[in-house]
């Protein structure tokens, strides 16, 4: 199954921002504008490392990842500064871990190699916590925030098995309906 | 505002009426006093939500990382409380502090009691019949007439009923082999577009939020009233009511503002509608010389008599697709049991027995179809161990076969059940805190066993099998804190007369489910509204 443009948008709508049908979403979440630091990743090196994220908990069976998750950042993180140092800060603290591993960034990982470092942080039974320890941040900032987008979404939804899951606003039809209607 | 961004707290210089509280009950009482001209101030201890955070509150109320109370900043210091019945009380797992109060929160079941209820109280149900037609208007109540056991009514409702859902469509199979009847369920839940709200688009989420504003909440009101010239006054916990030298009218509310300065508001109609734990224990608060039991507390039954609603439940998987959490809300209920809980019922494949338990007989019992049986896949997600194809296989498995049952069965009115002061803990103004005296009786858990019996035989009867079962010992309240400032023709022996107001203090009169004489077992914010307009006609006559 395809994440399209909508499915960002209705994640987007999940999470309390308001994005007009017809908006752009165009540009990278992690542009803040100032050249980063030499020894920095560039926007698009962290666009990169969510995405590969999201490679790893998200299903196979789902196409369009990167365009999802860049539209979905993008939104989330506008008028949010904070919200983006939580973003980028658990991203920083996965290419720590990368490194002292694998001496390479979570992004420049092999797929079985990013899955590994999860779980040697132990991210799977972390509890998600904005203000808690690496795994924990972690969890919240970039594990969570794929999945509450994914499954919040139509499609994410319907990879279940419900077409209008928790957190969409679907309608209020779609409960009367019978499997396969 | 008095610099541009800090709110003005100082009391109004002119005020006909001060109420205290800003949920549904004080809303009305506001909204109608303020639209008969009246000047009108309300105090109200929480703060006054943004409506454009409502996504993120919901995203609180799903994602993990978050505790439930901060979905409406509830609990703390401020909303301390101890519990010292055999039961503990989670008071703050439902109650809401703010503009709006509790309905920002709630279900929005929304029933007229029905007239057997009423026996014992002052008034009945023909007293609050008029009233219940005007509440079902203003808070947009989607409902059909096809209750067989409901109480007469001669208009239809507001808005036109939601569907049935497909879950109800699986349960009427075998409900139709029992015998068991199944019929809509009022909601306060726009189904098209009403008084300026959305209908709803199923974001799934109506307890603990409602982001579209399709189900009703009192700060609707709130803002109503404001339009009529009401004033409110946020974040202004009222510390105590102080009266005249005789004793016979309540003179000012002495309430905190967050700088820290106390203020008096001064009218000359004071209703309390601060629900029916705050209620009362402000009365007991206000104790002085001339009431030193508390204030309006010469019956002795302030913070007696304290009632709630408990869950019956039950639950398992079915060997089809139910299509669960789609909506938040309940679309099909069964109040067949409600006047005799003890009767069976026939059907062409048998039906429920009869009861025939020991014992006490059950009380007054309603039985609930539930829309969101079983696990949302989004929650079980960012909760789990896995991620990947593994926890979509996870959630494909526990998704899709899910149902359940709930029910509803109140509680008499026991004098030992009770919210007094706990004078050894104070809140953040150094009140003492309210001490919650909660227990069941033997007739309650009776009506919980005969609840789960009939849950049990409906979901017999469909295959279903049973993986929980919420019964006596498991049960906790439906937060529907009633009973606390009791309605009734003596003073000897209940708070406030059948017009609202207090037997002691001639301008003191009480909006809440704390008036209520018995329980039943419907949900009861629909009567909170009705005599709180009833309370607004009998303040605005003695104004």
């Amino acid at each position: 199954m395809e994440l399209s443009r909508r499915d960002a948008l209705a994640a987007l709508a999940a999470g309390g921002v308001t994005v007009g049908a017809t908006a752009a979403l165009d540009g990278n979440p992690f542009d803040g504008g100032d050249e980063p630091a030499p020894d920095r990743p560039s926007p698009e090196e962290r666009l990169d490392a969510l995405v590969a994220v999201a490679d790893v908990v998200y299903p196979a069976e789902v196409s369009g990842v990167e365009e999802f998750v860049r539209r979905y950042a993008l939104g989330r993180v506008e008028d949010r500064e904070g919200y983006r140092d939580g973003i980028v800060d658990a991203l920083d603290t996965l290419d720590e871990y990368a490194r002292t591993w694998h001496d390479a960034d979570f992004r420049a990982l092999d797929a079985e190699t990013r899955e590994s470092v999860l779980d040697q942080m132990a991210v799977d039974d972390a509890d998600p916590d904005p203000d808690g320890s690496d795994r924990e941040r972690v969890r919240y900032y970039a594990v969570n925030e794929l999945l509450y987008a994914l499954y919040t979404s139509p499609t994410g939804g319907e990879l279940v098995g419900i077409e209008n899951p928790q957190g969409h606003p679907g309608g209020a039809t779609s409960y009367r309906r019978g499997p396969g209607e | 505002m008095t610099d541009g961004t800090t709110p003005d707290r100082t009391p109004s210089e002119r005020a006909d009426v001060c109420v205290v509280g800003a949920g549904p009950a004080g809303a009305l009482v506001a909204h109608r006093l303020a639209s008969d001209g009246r000047d009108v101030v309300i105090l109200e201890a929480g703060e006054r939500f943004d409506f454009a955070d409502r996504t993120e509150r919901m995203e609180r109320a799903i994602r993990p990382a978050h505790h439930p109370h901060s979905v409406w900043e509830m609990g703390g210091e401020r909303d301390a409380y101890t519990a010292a019945g055999e039961r503990s009380y989670p008071l703050n797992a439902a109650r809401v502090k703010g503009v709006g109060g509790t309905t920002l929160h709630w279900q929005g079941m929304v029933m007229r009691f029905r007239e057997s209820d009423f026996e014992p109280w002052p008034i009945d149900y023909r007293d609050l019949r008029p009233y219940y037609a005007e509440a079902e208007s203003l808070l947009g109540v989607a409902g059909a007439d096809d209750n067989p056991f409901g109480p007469p009514r001669e208009e239809p409702f507001p808005l036109p009923a939601f569907e049935p859902s497909h879950s109800d469509s699986v349960f009427a199979e075998a409900c139709e082999r029992l015998g068991v009847a199944m019929h809509s369920v009022p909601n306060a839940r726009n189904s098209e577009g009403y008084d300026g709200r959305s209908a709803c688009v199923g974001y799934g989420t109506c307890k603990p939020v409602c982001p579209s504003g399709a189900k009703y909440s009192a700060d609707h009101h709130v803002e109503r009233a404001e339009s009529e010239g009401a004033r409110v006054i946020d974040r202004a916990p009222v510390q105590r009511l102080e009266h005249d030298a005789a004793g016979d009218r309540v003179t000012a509310a002495v309430y905190a503002a967050p700088d820290g300065r106390t203020h008096r508001q001064e009218a000359r109609e004071f209703v309390l509608a601060a629900g029916g734990v705050e209620t009362p224990r402000l009365l007991l608060l206000s104790e002085s010389s001339a009431y030193p039991d508390g204030l309006a507390n010469s019956s002795g039954a302030v913070g007696r008599y304290f009632m709630d609603h408990l869950f019956a439940g039950m639950g398992g998987t079915i060997d089809r697709e139910t299509r669960q959490n789609h909506v938040g809300f309940i679309t099909s209920e069964c109040h067949q049991f409600y006047d005799d809980p003890t009767r069976g019922t026939d059907g062409p494949a048998g039906g429920v027995p009869e009861w025939s338990g020991d014992g006490p007989e059950p009380g007054p019992l309603k039985l609930e179809f539930l829309n969101y049986a079983g696990p949302s896949p989004v929650e079980t997600a960012l909760a789990g161990d896995e991620w990947g194809d593994d926890l979509l296989d996870s959630l494909r498995e526990s998704y899709g076969d899910s149902i359940a049952m709930g029910g509803l069965v109140g509680q008499r009115p026991r004098k030992e059940n009770r919210i007094a002061l706990d004078r050894s803990t104070t809140d953040d103004h150094g009140n003492p805190v309210p001490e919650i005296h909660w227990q069941l009786d033997d007739r309650t858990e009776a009506t919980l066993r005969r609840a789960n019996e009939i849950q049990a035989a409906i979901l017999d009867e469909l295959g279903v099998e049973v993986s929980w079962t919420v019964g006596p010992e498991a049960t906790g309240p439906a937060f529907h804190h009633m009973g606390t400032t009791r309605m009734g023709l003596d003073p000897e022996s209940s708070v406030v007369n059948p017009r609202l107001r207090t037997h002691d203090l001639r301008n003191l009169a009480i909006a809440s489910s704390g008036v209520f004489v018995t329980s039943g077992a419907l949900n009861p914010t629909l009567t909170i509204a009705a005599l709180a307009l009833k309370a607004a006609d009998h303040v605005d006559e003695r104004l």
